[in-house]
C-alpha cells in the first residue's frame, strides 16, 4: 500500500466514511462551488472615497508611507521627489507592466531599469493588482508585468495604486483574481503586503527592513 | 431585580462549603451562612464531602462520577446550591453535566442539578440582587480573581460591588488580578517549584500594590498566595471575600496564629 | 528521526530554567503578545465572530479531510506542481532529500517551519552534506546556537540582544572584529546582509504552510520578513512542507481564518507579507521557481481524526495560548522539552511521541483556562489536557504515590459517614499542632508546597461538626 493509500485509508477509517459516498462528496463539490464568504468586517467598506481613506489610515497605521496623485502622468514626478526627500539615489526598477511603461519617465531624470532584480537594486516600483481598504494591503500578481522579485529584494519599494482598484476587503481581491485568471486557477505568486518588511526577533524591538523592503511609499493615482 | 423579603424566605439555598472551608476554615462557611440568611433565605447543610474535582482533575472519572452522584442526591431539595468558591462552583455547574455525557438520564440530572448551582457572590447579586451589604472592615485591600470563577462563571464585578459596600475597605486594583496565582490543586504539590515560581510572581505584585489586606474567593488561591506571602516575611494579611462581606473578621487572617491578631 | 526529546526530565528543566538567570531576563518579553492582541481584538468589533466562522470551517474541512485532500491535489498538479505524501517523519526526511538530490543541491534556504522542526529536517541535511540555512531572523540566531525554537512564532525570543551579538560575532568571522554591533539595527543589518547572499545562492528553498487551499491547489504563507518569500521565488525548486490539516477549502475560507490568525499570535490585523503559491513559475514569467513540491505529512493527524483529540487538529498555529500561560511566562518554551511548547504543545506532544514520554505536559497545568480564553479557534485545551490524564490514570501511568493518594482520597469522599470519622478527627489534630503558629512550615507528602511555602494550619473542629452541633440537626 502506498503512503498515499495508507493515509486516505486512515483518514476514512478515522472519520468512518467510505471513499464512495455521495453526499459528502456532492456537500464538497458544492461548497467548493459556492465558496461562501463568511463575516466581512465594516472596516472596509464604504464609497470608493471613504475606502481610499479607510485604506491611506490603515497603510500609514503598519508604517507604509502613502501619497496622492490626480493622474498616472504625475507618478514618476511623485517617485523623484520621495528618492531627492529621502537622499536616495535617483535610480528605479520595474517590469513591463504598461500602466508604468506608459508614464512619462523622462522629466524625472531617474535612471531605469527594467525586468526582474538580481539584488543589487536600491528601488523599484510596481504596480499593484488591487489594494485592500480592510488592512492597507496591497495584492501583487507575479508575471513579467510586475516581477515579484521587485518586490522584496530592493531596499526601497514604489508601488501604484489606482484609486477604482482600492476594494473593500480580500474577498473582494478574490473575486476580481477569479475574473482575471479563471475559476480554481491563479497566477504563480500573488503577494499581500502590508508595510514595509519587519522584525521583532532582537528583545521584541521593532525593526524594519528584515529582508524585504525597508520603506513601502505607496503612490494612489485618483483619476 | 428584586424579590420581596417574604418571597425570598422562601428560597431554600443548601450550602455547598467545599472542603477546604469545611477542614480548614470553617469561619467562611459561617460567612457564607450570614450572608445568605441575611440576604432572606433559608440556608440548609446537607452531609457532604467533596465535589470530586480533585479525581476529576486527576482524571479518575469514575471516582468523580461516583462522588457527583452523591452530591446531587445530597442536595436534591433545594432551590439553589451556593459555594463560597470559583474552582467548586464551576465543578458543579460546568462539568457536572460532562461527568454523565455518556448517560442520557444521568446527564439530564445532572444538568438540572448544575443549573441551580451558584457562586457565592455571584449568587447574591445576580440571583437576589443584593447591592451592598452592613460590614466594617478597616484596611486597603488588594482582590484576585480567582480562574475558574472568573473564566468559568463570570465571577469579576460581583465581589468588587459587594466589598464597595463596606464600611472603611478601600480596595486597590491588583496588576495581573485576572493571572493564575499557580494553585490549581494537586498542581500545588505534584509541580510543586512550578507552582511555587507562579505564586512568588503574584505575591510580588500583591505587596506592589501596598495593601495590608488579600482577598479572593477561593479558599485555595488565598492558601496558596497566603503561605508564600508568609514564607516571604510580608505582612499582608490574607481572608476569603466573604469573612470581610459578613463582618466576621474577628478570627485571625489565613495562616495567622491567635496572637498576633491585632485587629 | 526528530530533535531530542527532554519531556520526560520536565522538572529538571523546569528547575533549570527557573535558575537561568539570562532566560528569567528574557521571558518577561513574551508578555508583550498580550496587550498587543487585546488592542488588536478590541479594534475589530468581529472579532468573536470570526472565531466562531474559523472553527466552523475547520470542523467541516476535517470532517471531509479525505475530499478536500483529494481536490487539493489535483488542483496542484493541474498549475504543473507535484504532491508526495510522507506517513512519518523520516519518510517526509526521505521525500526531501531525493528531490534535493536530484537537482545536486548544496545550499538550501528555509523559511520558518515547525513542521520541519518536527521532522528534524536541517539535521538530516547536513548529514547528507547539504548547507540547510535557516533565514527568518530569530530561526537564523538559534541556528547559530545550535538550539530549538522556544516559540512557535519569535523562536528566538529567549535569547538577549547581547546573546546574539557574541553569536554574530563568533559566526561571522569575515567580518570587521571592530565593528559596532551595539544596536538591535545593526545586528539586522548584518543578518540581512549574510542571508541575502544566502537567498542568491540557494539551489532549494523550503518553506512551511499556513495554509492549502483545495480551492486552486495554492499554499500560503505568512510572514513578516520577507524571507519566505525569497526563499521560495529565487531557487529553482520550491519545496512546501506542510502537515495535512492545513488544508482549507477556499480563499475565501482563508480569508475568515487570516483575520484571527494575525491578531492573536502578534496582534497585526495582517502580516507583512501574504503569499499564495501556486504551482511553479509560467511560461513568460521573469522568476520565480522552476519546480513546486508540496510534502504532505501525516504523523498521527489522521489517526486523531473523529477521536477524542480532533478538536486539537482546528490548531493554526498562532502562539497565542503560551503568551498568556503562567506556566510557559515562568520557565519558556524548551523546558517542554520538544518542538511544541505551552498549552497547545501539552496536548499535541503526547499525540505526536506518546503520552508515555510526553505525559508531563498534559499535567502540568492549573487549568487556569486562559489558554482556551484566547485561542481563535476556540480549542478546548483544558480539557483536552484533562483528557490526557484521564488515559494516563487508565493506563496507570500516574505516579503510584499520587493515585494512591487520590483513591484514599475519593474512598472517603464516596462515603459521606466513614469521610466524617476520618478527616473530623484528622483535622481537629492538624489544628491543634498548628495552633501556636497557626500554619506549618513542613508537613509529611506536601514537601512540593511546604518546600516554597507555609501551609496554614486548619481551625480546628470541621464546618460540618460545627454545623451540628450548631444547629444540633443530623442531616
Amino acid at each position: 500500500m502506498s503512503a498515499r493509500d495508507e493515509i486516505f485509508a486512515t483518514i476514512r477509517r478515522s472519520l468512518r466514511v467510505g471513499a464512495f459516498e455521495g453526499p459528502r462528496r456532492d456537500a464538497v463539490a458544492a461548497r467548493l462551488a459556492r465558496a461562501p464568504a463568511g463575516i466581512i468586517p465594516r472596516r472596509g467598506q464604504g464609497e470608493a472615497v471613504e475606502r481610499l481613506a479607510t485604506f491611506k489610515f490603515e497603510a500609514e497605521r503598519v508604517q507604509a508611507t502613502v501619497a496622492e496623485v490626480d493622474a498616472a502622468a504625475d507618478v514618476p514626478a511623485e517617485i523623484a521627489r520621495y528618492l531627492r526627500d529621502n537622499n536616495l539615489p535617483a535610480t528605479l526598477r520595474f517590469g513591463d507592466d504598461k500602466r508604468l511603461t506608459d508614464m512619462p519617465w523622462a522629466p524625472s531624470a531617474l535612471e531605469i531599469a527594467r525586468g526582474p532584480s538580481e539584488g543589487d537594486d536600491l528601488n523599484a516600483v510596481s504596480a499593484a493588482f488591487a489594494a485592500v481598504a480592510e488592512t492597507g494591503t496591497l495584492a501583487l500578481v507575479s508575471g513579467p508585468d510586475n516581477p515579484t522579485t521587485l518586490n522584496f529584494l530592493p531596499d526601497n519599494h514604489f508601488v501604484v495604486v489606482f484609486a477604482a482598484d482600492v476594494v473593500a476587503d480580500v474577498e473582494s481581491v478574490f473575486a476580481r483574481l477569479k475574473a482575471a485568471y479563471g475559476a480554481g486557477a491563479l497566477p504563480r505568486t500573488v503577494n499581500f503586503i502590508t508595510g514595509p518588511s519587519r522584525s521583532a526577533d532582537i528583545e521584541q524591538t521593532l525593526l524594519l527592513g528584515a529582508h524585504g523592503p525597508r520603506r513601502l511609499h505607496i503612490v494612489v493615482v485618483k483619476s | 431585580m428584586s424579590e420581596s423579603p417574604a418571597a425570598k424566605a422562601q428560597l431554600r439555598v443548601g450550602l455547598f462549603v467545599t472542603c477546604l472551608v469545611d477542614l480548614f476554615r470553617p469561619t467562611v462557611g459561617f460567612a457564607a451562612v450570614k450572608l445568605l440568611e441575611d440576604a432572606g433565605c433559608k440556608v440548609v447543610v446537607p452531609k457532604q464531602t467533596c465535589c470530586g474535582q480533585p479525581a476529576f482533575n486527576s482524571g479518575d472519572r469514575a471516582d468523580a462520577q461516583a462522588i457527583a452522584r452523591r452530591t446531587i442526591d445530597a442536595f436534591a431539595g433545594c432551590d439553589y446550591v451556593v459555594a463560597p468558591s470559583g474552582s467548586c462552583a464551576g465543578m458543579l455547574a460546568k462539568h457536572y453535566p460532562d461527568l454523565f455525557a455518556d448517560e442520557p438520564d444521568m446527564a439530564i440530572k445532572a444538568a438540572a442539578f448544575s443549573a441551580k448551582c451558584c457562586e457565592l457572590t455571584s449568587f447574591l447579586v445576580d440571583k437576589l440582587g443584593v447591592t451592598s451589604v452592613v460590614a466594617r472592615f478597616s484596611g486597603v485591600a488588594a482582590y484576585h480573581d480567582s480562574c475558574s470563577g472568573l473564566r468559568e462563571l463570570g465571577v469579576h464585578d460581583q465581589p468588587r460591588k459587594l466589598l464597595a459596600s463596606v464600611e472603611g475597605l478601600s480596595l486597590v486594583e491588583l496588576d495581573e488580578a485576572d493571572v493564575c496565582c499557580g494553585f490549581g490543586g494537586t498542581f500545588a504539590v505534584k509541580y510543586g517549584e512550578l507552582s511555587d515560581a507562579i505564586v512568588a510572581r503574584k505575591s510580588d505584585k500583591i505587596v506592589a500594590t501596598g495593601a495590608d489586606t488579600l482577598l479572593a474567593g477561593d479558599l485555595g488561591c488565598l492558601m496558596n498566595m497566603a503561605g508564600k506571602l508568609q514564607r516571604q516575611g510580608r505582612a499582608v494579611k490574607a481572608r476569603h471575600v466573604a469573612e470581610v462581606l459578613a463582618g466576621m473578621t474577628d478570627e485571625p487572617a489565613i495562616g495567622e496564629p491567635a496572637e498576633d491578631d491585632a485587629r | 528521526m526528530t530533535v531530542a526529546i527532554t519531556t520526560p526530565r520536565f522538572k529538571d528543566n523546569v528547575h533549570d530554567a527557573l535558575n537561568d538567570q539570562r532566560l528569567q531576563g528574557a521571558l518577561p518579553h513574551a508578555r508583550n503578545f498580550i496587550g498587543r492582541r487585546a488592542e488588536a481584538a478590541a479594534r475589530l468589533p468581529e472579532f468573536d465572530a470570526l472565531r466562531d466562522s474559523a472553527r466552523a470551517i475547520k470542523d467541516h474541512t476535517l470532517a471531509h479531510l479525505d475530499l478536500y485532500l483529494e481536490t487539493y491535489e489535483r488542483k496542484v498538479v493541474e498549475a504543473g506542481g507535484h504532491v508526495h505524501y510522507a506517513r512519518d517523519s523520516d519518510e517526509a526526511v526521505a521525500i526531501i532529500l531525493d528531490i534535493c538530490k536530484a537537482r545536486d543541491a548544496k545550499v538550501v534556504t528555509k523559511g520558518k517551519s515547525m513542521v520541519s522542526e518536527e521532522i528534524g529536517l536541517n539535521a538530516a541535511l547536513e548529514r547528507e552534506g547539504i548547507n540547510a540555512v535557516e533565514t527568518d531572523l530569530g530561526e537564523y540566531v538559534i541556528q547559530l546556537r545550535g538550539e530549538a525554537p522556544s516559540h512557535i512564532i519569535a523562536p528566538a525570543i529567549h535569547v538577549t540582544r547581547d546573546d546574539i551579538e557574541a553569536d554574530f560575532r563568533r559566526a561571522h568571522r569575515d567580518l570587521a572584529p571592530d565593528r559596532d554591533l551595539s544596536q538591535p539595527e545593526q545586528l539586522l543589518s548584518e543578518a540581512r546582509a549574510i542571508l541575502r547572499d544566502r537567498f542568491l545562492s540557494a539551489d532549494v528553498g523550503v518553506t512551511g504552510a499556513n495554509f492549502l487551499v483545495a480551492e486552486t491547489g495554492t499554499s500560503i504563507i505568512v510572514t513578516n520578513e520577507g524571507n519566505g518569500d525569497l526563499t521560495q521565488t529565487l531557487p529553482k525548486v520550491h519545496v512546501v512542507l506542510a502537515s495535512l490539516e492545513k488544508i482549507t477549502p477556499t480563499l475565501n475560507d482563508v480569508a475568515q481564518i487570516l483575520r484571527v490568525l494575525g491578531r492573536s499570535a502578534t496582534g497585526q490585523d495582517m502580516s507583512v507579507y501574504t503569499t499564495l503559491s501556486t504551482g511553479p513559475r509560467r511560461a513568460g514569467d521573469p522568476d520565480g521557481p522552476e519546480e513546486y513540491h508540496v510534502v504532505l505529512l501525516d504523523n498521527g493527524r489522521s489517526a486523531t481524526l473523529g477521536g477524542p483529540f480532533a478538536d486539537m487538529l482546528r490548531c493554526i498555529r498562532c502562539g497565542a495560548c503560551m503568551n498568556h500561560c503562567p506556566v510557559y511566562h515562568a520557565v519558556g518554551g524548551h523546558a517542554y522539552g520538544w518542538v511544541y511548547p505551552g498549552p497547545m504543545g501539552a496536548v499535541l506532544t503526547p499525540l505526536l511521541i506518546g503520552v508515555a514520554e510526553g505525559g508531563h505536559l498534559p499535567n502540568a497545568s492549573t487549568f487556569c483556562g486562559r489558554c482556551e480564553a484566547v485561542c481563535p479557534m476556540r480549542i478546548p485545551l483544558p480539557n483536552l489536557m484533562r483528557a490526557w490524564r484521564e488515559r494516563e490514570f487508565e493506563r496507570r501511568l500516574t505516579p503510584p504515590l499520587a493515585r494512591a493518594a487520590l483513591r484514599l482520597w475519593a474512598f472517603f469522599a464516596k462515603r459521606p459517614a466513614l469521610y466524617r470519622l476520618a478527616v473530623e478527627p484528622a483535622t481537629r489534630a492538624l489544628g491543634l499542632i498548628g495552633r501556636r503558629r497557626g500554619r506549618f512550615v513542613w508537613l509529611p507528602f506536601a514537601s512540593g508546597w511546604t518546600r516554597g511555602r507555609d501551609l496554614a494550619a486548619p481551625q480546628g473542629a470541621t464546618f460540618q461538626s460545627r454545623w451540628r452541633a450548631k444547629s444540633g440537626a443530623v442531616r
